[in-house]
This record gives C-alpha cells, sequence and structure tokens, in this order.
C-alpha cells in the first residue's frame, strides 16, 4: 500500500476541505471585524424565544417590535410557526417586561421557552478566553506527546505534526461553520467552542493511535524505511479507526436526529470535526512526519532526487 | 485460576452495586445516596440531579458595579454572596445554588421560579435594615411585613418566588419605619459571662439621639428589626439605649453571627449589576429530557448492534462491558452527584461511543496476533498488552481539552460547557477501566468456559 507516497493528493484534499473556512474568515472579517460569525455568547445580546397559542406572522411580530422602539433585530420560527425566537440588544428588566406586556395584548399569553441576555462587556471577555481555551489545549497536547513519545528519535515532530493535524480539523469545521452561515445564518455559541475541543482531543487521539504504531513498529522492523513503516502502521490500524469512528457517528447522528433543535448544531459541527479528525490523523498527521523525515513536502521518487542533486550540483 | 475466580467476583459485586445506586428507588436507600434527589422537583427516570436547562430554571450572572477606579474592598464579595444567599433563601426556592465566581462575581440558579425578573430585582436590590414599630402585633423571625420604606414587597415576595405566604400574616398592613440601618455604627456576635451568646451595636452620634428618644418611650416593647421587609428579630426594649446596646435571645453561636452580619451588611457592600441571565422554560426542559433519552437509547443500541455484527463473540464481551460501564458510569453520576445538563448528556453518549474505541483497539490487536500465528489465549494477553499504550495515551488527551473545557465553564458559570466536559471525561477514564479490567476479565473467562472453541472460529471471531 503506497499512503504517504500519495501525500500531495492528500494535502490537496485537506487544502480545498479547508478553504471555504480560511475565505469565510476572511470576508467575515472583512465586513464585520469578527473572523467568526459570533452568537450572543460572545458578542452580548439577548436572545429570547417564546411559544405562543396560535401560529403567528413573523412580520406581525417584528412590528410589535419595531413600535416600542428595537429595530435591529433578526427573528426566526423555532420548529414549528408558532415558537419564534428573537435576538437583539441586551435588555433591561424593565424593558422585557414591557416588550412581554405589549406582546401579550396583541398576540394573547405566550410560554417563555427560554430566555438568555448576556452583556457586552463579558461577552467578549468570553471570546478571549475561549481563544486561550484552544491555544493552551493545544500546546499542552504538544508537550503531553513530546514527553508520551520521548523515546522516539525527534518526539517533538511527533507533537508538531498531531497539533498540525488539529489546526486542520479545527479549519475543516471552520469550514462548515461558515458555510452553514452562508446557509442558513448559524452562529458559533458556547457550544462551539466546546465542539472545537472535543475534536481536538479527538483528532489527537486519533493520532496518537497511528503514531503508537510507528513507534512500536520502529522497534520491530529496524531498517525498513520510514515511509515503508508508516504505511504499515496506517494499514494496521485502519480498521480500528474504522471501527471507532462508526460507533461514535452512530452515538452523534442518533442524538443529532433525535436530540432535538438545542443540541442540533453542536452535533454537527462535532460530526464534521470528527471525520475530519480520523482524515487528518492518518493523511495529514503521519504524513507530515513522513515529508519531514524525507525533508520533502511531496514524495519523489529516487531517481529524479538524484538528477535534482546533481543538476543543484552542476550549478 | 484463583484471582480470575476473585476478579469475575469482585466486578459482580461492583455492578451489582452500581444497579442498585442506579436503579433502586430512592426512598429505600439510605439517606447519604440520595443527595442527588431534589426535594420538590419533579421525580425523574432514574432520580439524577438536573441542570436548569433540563429542570426549567433561571441563572444570573452577577458582577460587583464599582465606579471607575475604585477598588473592591477585602470580604466585600464574600459579604455579598452571604446577603445574597439569605436574600434567596428567603424566596423559598428549593435547591437553589448561590456561589462565588472569580473575583467580582456571583452566580445564582433558581430553578423553577414564577418570575425570573421579580426575583433577580429582589437579590440585586441594594437592602436596607430597617427598625420597625410593631404596633401592639405579635412578630417572629423570618415574617415578611410591608413597611414605610418597602410597602409592597409582601406581594413582590410572594409573586415572584415560592413563598409561603403563611409567612405574611398581616398581608397589606404597613409598619411604620422608625429608623433605618445606617444609625448603626457596629455589630457584632459576642459572648456573655454565661456564654450565651448575643449581638453587641453600637450606635452613631446622630443615630444614638434618635434611638434614644424612641427606646425612652417604648421601654417593655418590642422593636422589631427587619431585613427587606423579613424580620430578623424582635427584641423587647429593656431601657433607653443612646450609644451602645446588646440584643440577647435564646441565641445558637451561627444565629448570632448571622444577625450581626446582616445588621453591620444589610445593605450590600457592593452595587451588583446582572451580567448575564438565561431562563429555560420548564416545558422546554422536559421535552431536551425526553428527547436525550430516547436518541441516548437509539445510539446506545445501534452501538451495541454495530459492535456485535463486526466482532461477534468478543462483541458479545464488549456489550456485557458496555452495559456494566453505563451502569457504573450512572452510579458515579449519583454518587459525587453530578448535574445532568443536557450537554452532559451528551457527553455521556458520545463517552459510550469512545469507551467502545479501547475494546476495538484491544479486539483488532487480537485479530493480528491470530492472523500471526499465535494461540487464541496467547493473542488474547497480547491483544490487551499491546493496546494499552495508545489507549492511555489517547485517552489522556481528550482528559487534557476536557480539563480545559472546565476551566472555561468554570470562569463564565457556563454550566454547560462544564457538565460537558466532566462527563466526558468521568466517561473516559471510566472506559480505559472497563477495557483493561472488565473486558480482559470477561474474555478469560470467556476462553475458560469453553469459549475457546468459539474464538478459534474465524466466523465468530468476526473477520
Amino acid at each position: 500500500m503506497r499512503i504517504v507516497e500519495r501525500r500531495g493528493l492528500w494535502f490537496a484534499i485537506s487544502l480545498v476541505a479547508m478553504l471555504p473556512g480560511i475565505i469565510y474568515m476572511l470576508w467575515s472579517l472583512t465586513t464585520t471585524g469578527r473572523l467568526l460569525p459570533l452568537g450572543i455568547d460572545y458578542t452580548g445580546g439577548t436572545q429570547w424565544e417564546m411559544r405562543f397559542a396560535e401560529p403567528l406572522n413573523l412580520n406581525d411580530v417584528r412590528q410589535v417590535f419595531t413600535e416600542a422602539g428595537y429595530d435591529d433585530l433578526t427573528m426566526v420560527t423555532v420548529e414549528d410557526d408558532r415558537t419564534i425566537a428573537v435576538k437583539l440588544k441586551v435588555l433591561e428588566t424593565t424593558e422585557k417586561e414591557a416588550l412581554a406586556a405589549r406582546l401579550t395584548e396583541r398576540f394573547g399569553a405566550f410560554e417563555e421557552r427560554s430566555y438568555r441576555s448576556i452583556g457586552p462587556s463579558i461577552g467578549s471577555e468570553v471570546s478571549t478566553t475561549a481563544l486561550w481555551a484552544v491555544v493552551i489545549s493545544s500546546l499542552l497536547i504538544l508537550l503531553y506527546l513530546s514527553w508520551a513519545f520521548r523515546s522516539v528519535s525527534h518526539p517533538f515532530r511527533f507533537g508538531i505534526c498531531a497539533v498540525t493535524a488539529l489546526v486542520h480539523d479545527v479549519l475543516v469545521t471552520i469550514s462548515f461553520i461558515g458555510i452553514m452561515n452562508w446557509i442558513a445564518g448559524w452562529e458559533v455559541d458556547a457550544l462551539f467552542l466546546t465542539a472545537v475541543l472535543t475534536v481536538i482531543g479527538y483528532s489527537v487521539s486519533d493520532s496518537i493511535v497511528v503514531f503508537d504504531r510507528i513507534r512500536e513498529n520502529f522497534r520491530r522492523y529496524r531498517g525498513e524505511s520510514f515511509a515503508s513503516i508508516a504505511n504499515r502502521s496506517i494499514v494496521e490500524t485502519a480498521q480500528r479507526s474504522l471501527g471507532t469512528q462508526m460507533a461514535t457517528l452512530l452515538t452523534l447522528v442518533a442524538i443529532l436526529m433525535l436530540g432535538g433543535p438545542s443540541l442540533q448544531k453542536f452535533m454537527a459541527t462535532l460530526i464534521v470535526g470528527i471525520v475530519s479528525g480520523t482524515y487528518s490523523s492518518i493523511f495529514n498527521a503521519t504524513a507530515l512526519l513522513v515529508a519531514w523525515e524525507e525533508g520533502a513536502l511531496f514524495h519523489r521518487e529516487k531517481r529524479s532526487l538524484t538528477s535534482v542533486n546533481n543538476q543543484a550540483a552542476l550549478a | 485460576m484463583r484471582n480470575q475466580a476473585v476478579s469475575l467476583v469482585a466486578i459482580l459485586l461492583l455492578v451489582l452495586a452500581g444497579v442498585y445506586i442506579v436503579f433502586f428507588p430512592s426512598e429505600y436507600q439510605p439517606a447519604w445516596l440520595q443527595r442527588s434527589v431534589v426535594p420538590d422537583a419533579p421525580r425523574n427516570l432514574l432520580d439524577l440531579k438536573l441542570g436548569l436547562d433540563l429542570r426549567g430554571g433561571t441563572q444570573v450572572l452577577l458582577e460587583a458595579d464599582l465606579p471607575e477606579g475604585q477598588a473592591l474592598a477585602d470580604g466585600a464579595m464574600s459579604t455579598a454572596r452571604t446577603i445574597v444567599e439569605n436574600r434567596v433563601n428567603g424566596l423559598g426556592v428549593s435547591e437553589a445554588v448561590v456561589q462565588a465566581q472569580g473575583e467580582d462575581r456571583i452566580i445564582v440558579e433558581l430553578p423553577g421560579i414564577n418570575n425570573p425578573e421579580q426575583a433577580i430585582e429582589t437579590l440585586r436590590s441594594t437592602g436596607q435594615l430597617e427598625f420597625v414599630d410593631p404596633a401592639g402585633m405579635p412578630m417572629q423571625q423570618g415574617m415578611l411585613i410591608n413597611t414605610t420604606n418597602h410597602p409592597t414587597i409582601v406581594t413582590d415576595t410572594i409573586s415572584a418566588g415560592n413563598f409561603d405566604p403563611q409567612l405574611a400574616p398581616y398581608g397589606n398592613q404597613l409598619f411604620e419605619t422608625v429608623m433605618t440601618g445606617d444609625i448603626l455604627r457596629s455589630a457584632i456576635a459576642t459572648q456573655d459571662q454565661f456564654n450565651q451568646w448575643q449581638i453587641n451595636f453600637e450606635l452613631t452620634s446622630a443615630g444614638g439621639e434618635q434611638f434614644f428618644n424612641y427606646t425612652s418611650q417604648h421601654i417593655n416593647q418590642p422593636l422589631v428589626i427587619v431585613l427587606d421587609g423579613r424580620v430578623l428579630s424582635a427584641p423587647i426594649i429593656e431601657a433607653a439605649i443612646r450609644d451602645s446596646g446588646v440584643i440577647r435571645g435564646q441565641f445558637s453561636r451561627e444565629e448570632a453571627e448571622s444577625l450581626g452580619i446582616q445588621m453591620r451588611y444589610g445593605a450590600l457592600p457592593v452595587p451588583l449589576q446582572v451580567v448575564d441571565t438565561r431562563t429555560i422554560g420548564a416545558t422546554l426542559g422536559q421535552d431536551s429530557v425526553d428527547r436525550s433519552l430516547r436518541a441516548g437509547l437509539i445510539g446506545g443500541l445501534a452501538v451495541f448492534i454495530f459492535v456485535l455484527a463486526i466482532y461477534r463473540a468478543p462483541g458479545i464481551v464488549t456489550c456485557v462491558a458496555l452495559l456494566c460501564y453505563m451502569i457504573l458510569n450512572l452510579a458515579i453520576y449519583k454518587l459525587i452527584p453530578i448535574t445532568l445538563t443536557l450537554p452532559g448528556i451528551a457527553g455521556f453518549i458520545l463517552s459510550i461511543g469512545m469507551a467502545v474505541d479501547a475494546n476495538v483497539l484491544i479486539f483488532e490487536r487480537m485479530k493480528e496476533e491470530v492472523r500471526n500465528g499465535r494461540s487464541i489465549r496467547l493473542a488474547v494477553e497480547a491483544g490487551f498488552n499491546r493496546a494499552w499504550p495508545a489507549i492511555f495515551d489517547s485517552n489522556l488527551a481528550t482528559v487534557t481539552t476536557c480539563a480545559v473545557l472546565f476551566w472555561f465553564g468554570n470562569t463564565f458559570g457556563a454550566s454547560v460547557v462544564k457538565g460537558f466536559a466532566v462527563n466526558l471525561a468521568i466517561g473516559v477514564i471510566l472506559s480505559m477501566f472497563s477495557a483493561v479490567f472488565l473486558t480482559r476479565v470477561l474474555m478469560r473467562a470467556l476462553l475458560n468456559s469453553g469459549g475457546r472453541t468459539m474464538l478459534e472460529s474465524p466466523t465468530m471471531r468476526g473477520y
């Protein structure tokens, strides 16, 4: 099996998967000044979900808010046409009560499904801490891997390659969120960070399983080339990767389909990230490790390598 | 052989204990096991402790609201927390939580209240200590009365929470506020010569004059000490008091100290502002419980079928180990006790998928060893030994990210994030135990009880 030899192809696939995320971040940065479509957890604001007795028209509801002086708001229906979610600026208690009174007067009593109001200052603090959380996790993992693989030569490389793979997975989840933002207006909430960190943990777990096999095969097949040990290790762990992947995905898909709207975005993000995590542990982390060992990002046949050297020598 | 038997018995006992903890109706369990049971909350399937997003309720994050450049005084936040806690208890909400969060924040969780806005206002109101004339009515600690400074507090409180109206016997009657707390210079719990607890208080010079005028005219009548409409104490005036006095009663040490603090700090030492509110309606919570339960059942079932289809005989062992794993996991939730949130349930379900991973690693390894020509018995042992480093290293990576998530969730009172991290971490750690102990002992038992022929057939081993 020649897997790491085709790494040019694998890297190209990864690039295609990461590209929407990168484009999205650039686009978002220029239009909104933020890298991601941040929800109220990070920006501050109010999100209010209410269920009325009768189906109602969104425009009528919007009108009530506009009449009360709230223009900047988004409104969607949730699940059925009598449940609506409104997103607007931070409300004071008195403002909320006044709005609730207006809504009740116009459409009758409603059930407050959920209400969330978060101040802008704490929101920006949450964003900073969230960024730190991702950076700290990556660093901890880098350190931990360098330690766990201390018996092999270049333990640091294993850490760097696993972390590169996890950065790839984070970018792929951002691609997903970006595309979903363009299509359906998805925003990221505190659970998105949870999803990203879980994906990080999972991606590294996957990389470690392959790396562990490389570590073991090193001892067993002394004298074999690094690339062939890597290939061997990938093939040997492939069944396990697929088995685990399937078991995990089965549970995630079950929650996605049956868990209700509160968890849908969280689960969808996790699924994308976890699939990407398995891919990247094999096709990025391991392939990068080989690339580093061989000193060439893309695979070159032995012959062409010599000719390149000759030319270099001639010049 | 004997070790084998001991291990099997140990597993059996452990699982039985788990079954007892998880499934046995809690009214027949000893009291120390009932910590996860919420007295007034509607009972749920396994009597697990449910978070606000599943039960319905309100969570508020309060932050010290100081003017620019002003530093927070030492102990101000812990005093504020005590006061907020007293007010929460005053609302009559069962299982409320009041916790300090970081240096200048307090998090308050109020499960199942009717009017969250009103409750929040009560908590963060500056608060006022008053000395009230009882107008001849008998007063008891804990009663709620309207005073001239708080004329509508009785109706407000009753509509905000679950306050027992019997504690407000005087309904809409209005009592006169004679003096407010700013006449006090200090109030502290001390012991007299008979070791009885009492509160010594001193008055400011202006307040002393006022206090003297009132007390000299009302000797042998009670003076009611009221905080935010709630009667703290109703001592009888024994003598006219000008600059310092003593409140005596049958106080325990805690009562005296609490009364001292409340007299001193009736008002919050720092203004608090609401920086984050979240309210979840009870029906949405119930919806979430039902849905995640169904998702968990179907997801778990799908995993079982998958494992059986792929791994056949070892798959049966895995399923038994997984069942034990789930029971032990739930038992841990009840023992700690863990507060279940919706993402927490997702974390638990996800950890079932991940628990399969360790087993898969081991069985794949075992199959390889068989292919390399080892006997079944040796292959089983080699499978466990060789798979262990990968299991340990990879699970530790997940635990690391869980730790970071927990830290993040803890900083902002994001109990949903925290719940997910805790449950996933518990699950992952327990899954390692389940793989190397439960699965291993069960596999050996299978080998010894005639399962060898079964495992030797490729169909049953699952190629």
